[in-house]
């Protein structure tokens, strides 16, 4: 099936006749239709919610580190930041980031459209996305403040006295919830049908730079888990306001006997995990094709292994929405349960570790440049392998039953789907920022920035694994007298604070980084890494209003034309005319396969 | 360069941090060593997987690092080591799983002979029950909850009517005994958790769910609960003592039946404070705030847990969350209890439940607490220490 055809292109946005860019500064900048725009629009607010997501986590370790040191961190207060860190950082900072900003920004550039397919509903994604923000910050302000339920927000604690939070919170807590996946919807529709349907000619799918496979692939699993989230979040709020009991069995709080009976609480889990194991992936799977393309165009090396990436790709998707039980070995579901999720989530790393060998691979006899999107990629590498090999163990079903719930849980998840989509989002910032502004990023606050975060990290998250170990548990206000816990894990935790705030001041070098270099960063060029994939080939630099000028581009071969022997330079755009040569492996014995005009 | 330097001392640095750190599993006591063996396996297969990928690439990043003039190798693919790739990955992960199913298999087989022991967990303490002498646990159900009958035993079950609670936080088992342990909660999720036994499991409202282990070296262990279940979560401590038959036998044999513990409740108002009862009074006020479930949140010791400790709380000047101060005297404490949600205390979560009880049951509780009061001074400054 291939949807570019020449009429097909003709029908869509063919010249910019009729879609005249606008003039005013409001419809250019703030009510824009502009996927350029809108992606700024999303990457902006979603830093800034990320910013209140460190601080959040900085009281929080504050009182893991001191506790009892800083009087207005109470237990109440502290259950509220850790539950806000938690929300924030996975829906509001990573999910938006990745599919609002580097989607939006990304796709119709990299597939050779002039914008999303529905510009007007993807400007209405981002103003509902900003809306569940306003709704999310709007709990710390109402009485009882935000909840502290945890992020997984599990009935029955998270509507009952005895959580703080439990009258106001939780309520704006499943509210902002439930706009942010209208937003995401509205969103992931967009991107999915833009990848299907408006590629430039000769743009096949298996020419796709593998960033736009992991964005689709991640919307779809997307557009599949958040209405799981979506039907819990309003049963848990009726629940909350009008007393049904979809997860509220007959039970007792606070020494009264409430009114709810005959619902599941592990019927919420379900449908929880159901969302949240594919979040994971929603998160991930953008990184996997970031950073794949990070490497090969830093590494001046054609990616290794393409099409078993794309697979693999695919495959994680689909496995990732059956394995959502492993989170719940302990949780008192059927017990015959953990065989099947503890061999289908082991069964995932196999396409995950494949994913690995095949980035290492495309370094092998490589041109290594270490800039600064490199050196972060290389961190990924190093962090993601920790965080995925931490969860052989959890994955494991008897190796769980000890770990479950303890801060081997935190330091394996922080690993693997809080630093390492991190790192990539730095590194893919510093990568495009030249062509988002026509500015590079400064490369000394760069590599610092990097130095600190990458090394930082590591030593926060790294011993933390033995604290777990050793079976400390996850989400306690103070440890204050459990003789099984030795003096000196006290010690560790007041040096993880310690370098955790260091961290959290790093992040001060980007953001000063980010808002100096776009007033007054060193002019770039239109393609300064030289990368071979469509997004650097626009006319202009920032592209304009539209993208391609008066012609759409045309592609001739795969993302990663790098290294070709016999090539002038060590890279060919994919829209240069046919006889500059290159083009991708073929399939074994199916060349037939190729949609591309000869 | 210096990307490969940090590789290398990232792997170096692990490894040492490994060999010389001090924490690792608490000494295992109970018969779950599959579990330590196969944390072992994973870790070894995963630890040289680890050391081995990031000394690669910390030598390929030297080896390879861009030189001028130079240019990359054209290698878009190379079927044949894809393929080993995947079959080893493919054993390696099957050598991960395959122990691991095997010692899951176990621990979701249940031994027939174990003594049966029910944990209950609620905000935030928990309670034990053993069934007795015809081996059968009660019928329980939310509406038969109250301060006289915690674990909501239902009255007209005879099963129950042998069942023996366990007053306070400790349970012992007799060592070396299967013990299948089954677990409600009466509000929210707990997770009740030994770290050395290993074994634990959720416990869900609604639903009894269950684990068994073999304790294996006697001593007294700490409980605790690994599922948050409010603001309370951390104080949510118990013990299990192991001992001996003969010991446990001893300690077995004096536990109250739920039938003598229901006989007992009508008796409680009964005991009205004439002249000479202060002293039953305090000790009727004592036994209340056990059946009431006060303890789960104040502490005799002095030091505060949800609520503030009884110890000297009497005649000491609390700090109100508005700012105000007020001495806590009897008509403090009475009006307190009775409408708990009317002023917060500085610092401690507004959390406290309105619990229903007669004014006989008022006075005794006053009276405990009262008997519990020491100097104003002295008690701020352990409040103040405590903190």
């Amino acid at each position: 099936m291939n949807s570019s055809s020449p009429t097909g292109q003709a029908m869509s946005h063919a010249d910019d006749a009729g879609h005249p860019a606008p003039q005013s500064f409001l419809t250019r900048y703030v009510w824009s239709q502009d996927h350029k725009v809108i992606a700024v629009q999303y990457a902006c607010t979603a830093i800034a919610v990320g910013v209140v997501g460190v601080v959040l986590s900085n009281l929080m370790r504050l009182q893991l580190g001191f506790p009892g040191q800083f009087d207005f961190i109470n237990a109440e207060r502290y259950y509220q930041f850790v539950t806000m860190h938690g929300m924030i950082m996975v829906i509001y900072l990573l999910t938006a980031l990745f599919l609002g900003g580097f989607g939006n920004y990304l796709i119709p550039l990299m597939v050779g459209a002039r914008d999303m397919v529905f510009p007007y509903l993807n400007m209405l994604s981002f103003w509902v996305y900003l809306l569940s923000v306003v709704v999310l910050m709007a709990s710390f302000f109402v009485p009882g403040g935000p909840t502290g339920a945890g992020w997984t927000l599990y009935p029955p604690q998270s509507i009952l006295p005895g959580t703080p939070g439990h009258a106001g919170g939780i309520v704006l807590m499943l509210v902002s919830l439930l706009i942010f996946i209208v937003a995401t919807t509205m969103g992931g529709l967009n991107y999915v049908t833009t990848v299907l349907q408006a590629r430039c000619e000769g743009m096949t799918l298996l020419r796709m730079p593998l960033t736009v496979w992991g964005i689709f692939v991640a919307t779809i699993l997307a557009l599949l888990g958040f209405p799981a989230l979506f039907v819990s979040g309003v049963m848990l709020l009726l629940d909350r306001t009008l007393g049904t009991s979809f997860f509220m069995p007959a039970l007792v709080s606070m020494g009264q006997v409430t009114g709810y009976k005959g619902g599941s609480p592990l019927l919420f889990q379900h449908l929880f995990w159901f969302f949240g194991h594919p979040e994971v992936y929603i998160v991930a799977l953008p990184a996997f094709g970031i950073v794949s393309d990070l490497i090969s165009v830093h590494a001046r090396k054609c990616i290794f292994g393409y099409r078993m990436m794309v697979w693999a790709i695919v495959a994680i998707g689909a496995l990732s929405v059956v394995v959502w039980a492993h989170h719940m070995f302990v949780s008192g579901m059927n017990p015959y349960f953990g065989f099947f999720f503890a061999t289908t989530t082991l069964i995932i790393a196999v396409p995950t570790a494949i994913k690995v060998y095949n980035w290492i691979l495309t370094l092998w006899r490589g041109d290594i440049h270490l800039t600064v999107p490199m050196l972060f990629a290389l961190a990924f590498l190093c962090t993601f392998l920790i965080g995925g090999l931490t969860g052989l163990f959890l994955g494991n079903v008897s190796v769980d039953i000890p770990l479950s719930g303890t801060y081997f849980v935190v330091a394996h998840f922080h690993m693997v789907m809080g630093v390492a989509p991190l790192l990539v989002v730095f590194g893919g910032i510093y990568h495009w920022f030249p062509k988002v502004t026509g500015r590079m990023l400064d490369d000394r606050l760069g590599r610092l920035h990097f130095w600190i975060t990458f090394l930082g990290t590591y030593a926060v998250f790294f011993p933390m694994h033995y604290l777990g170990v050793l079976g400390m548990p996850r989400r306690y206000y103070n440890f204050d007298g459990y003789k099984f816990i030795p003096p000196s894990a006290f010690s560790l935790n007041e040096v993880i604070t310690v370098i955790a705030m260091i961290i959290a001041l790093a992040q001060l070098l980007f953001i000063v980084n980010l808002a100096w270099s776009a007033w007054r960063g060193r002019p770039a060029d239109a393609n300064p890494w030289r990368a071979a994939s469509l997004e650097w080939q626009t006319p202009t630099t920032p592209p304009g209003y539209g993208n391609w000028g008066p012609r759409l581009p045309v592609v001739y071969r795969w993302a990663y034309a790098y290294g070709e022997p016999g090539a002038a330079e060590d890279f060919i755009a994919q829209n240069a005319p046919p006889q500059a040569g290159a083009g991708e492996p073929e399939p074994e014995g199916q060349s037939e396969v190729r949609g591309a005009p000869a | 360069m210096i990307m490969a330097v940090a590789l290398l001392l990232i792997v170096l640095g692990s490894v040492l941090f490994h060999v010389f750190n001090p924490w690792w599993t608490t000494p295992l006591a109970s018969n779950w060593q599959p579990m330590d063996d196969t944390l072992t396996i994973t870790l070894v297969i995963t630890g040289i997987f680890f050391v081995v990928i990031n000394l690669f690439v910390a030598y390929m990043l030297v080896r390879f690092r861009h030189r001028e003039g130079h240019r990359a190798a054209h290698e878009p693919e190379n079927r044949k080591l894809e393929r080993w790739l995947i079959g080893g990955t493919t054993v390696g992960i099957m050598a991960l799983l395959a122990p691991g199913l095997v010692v899951y298999a176990n621990y979701v087989r249940e031994p027939r002979d174990a003594l049966v022991l029910e944990v209950l967990g609620q905000q935030w303490q928990w309670r034990f029950r053993f069934p007795g002498p015809d081996g059968k646990l009660g019928a329980t159900d939310a509406r038969f909850v109250s301060a006289t009958n915690p674990f909501g035993i239902d009255p007209g079950d005879p099963a129950g009517q042998d069942d023996l609670l366990i007053p306070g936080d400790e349970v012992h088992l007799p060592l070396g005994k299967p013990v299948l342990v089954l677990m409600r909660s009466n509000d929210v999720l707990h997770d009740f958790f030994v770290p050395p036994f290993r074994a634990r499991m959720n416990m869900v409202p609604g639903q009894v769910s269950r684990f068994w282990f073999t304790s294996t070296v006697a001593g007294r262990y700490e409980a605790l609960c690994a599922q948050l279940c409010g603001v309370g979560h951390p104080n949510m401590r118990g013990y299990v003592v192991v001992e001996d038959p003969a010991s446990y036998q001893a300690w077995y044999a004096a536990l109250p039946s739920f039938a003598k513990s229901q006989a007992k409740a009508p008796e409680a108002p009964a005991a009205p404070g004439g002249p000479a009862g202060g002293g039953a009074r305090v000790e009727q006020g004592r036994a209340l705030a056990d059946a009431k479930g006060c303890v789960a949140c104040h502490t005799v010791d002095g030091s505060p847990r949800v609520g503030p400790t009884w110890k000297g709380l009497h005649g000491k000047t609390e700090t109100m969350a508005d700012g105000s101060t007020a001495l806590v005297d009897e008509a403090y404490l009475r009006s307190f209890i009775r409408d708990p949600q009317a002023r917060h205390v500085k610092g401690f979560p507004p959390v406290m439940p309105k619990i229903e009880m007669t004014d006989e049951e008022l006075a005794a509780l006053v009276a405990y607490i009262q008997s519990l009061g020491s100097p104003p001074a002295q008690a701020a400054a352990e409040q103040k220490a405590a903190r």
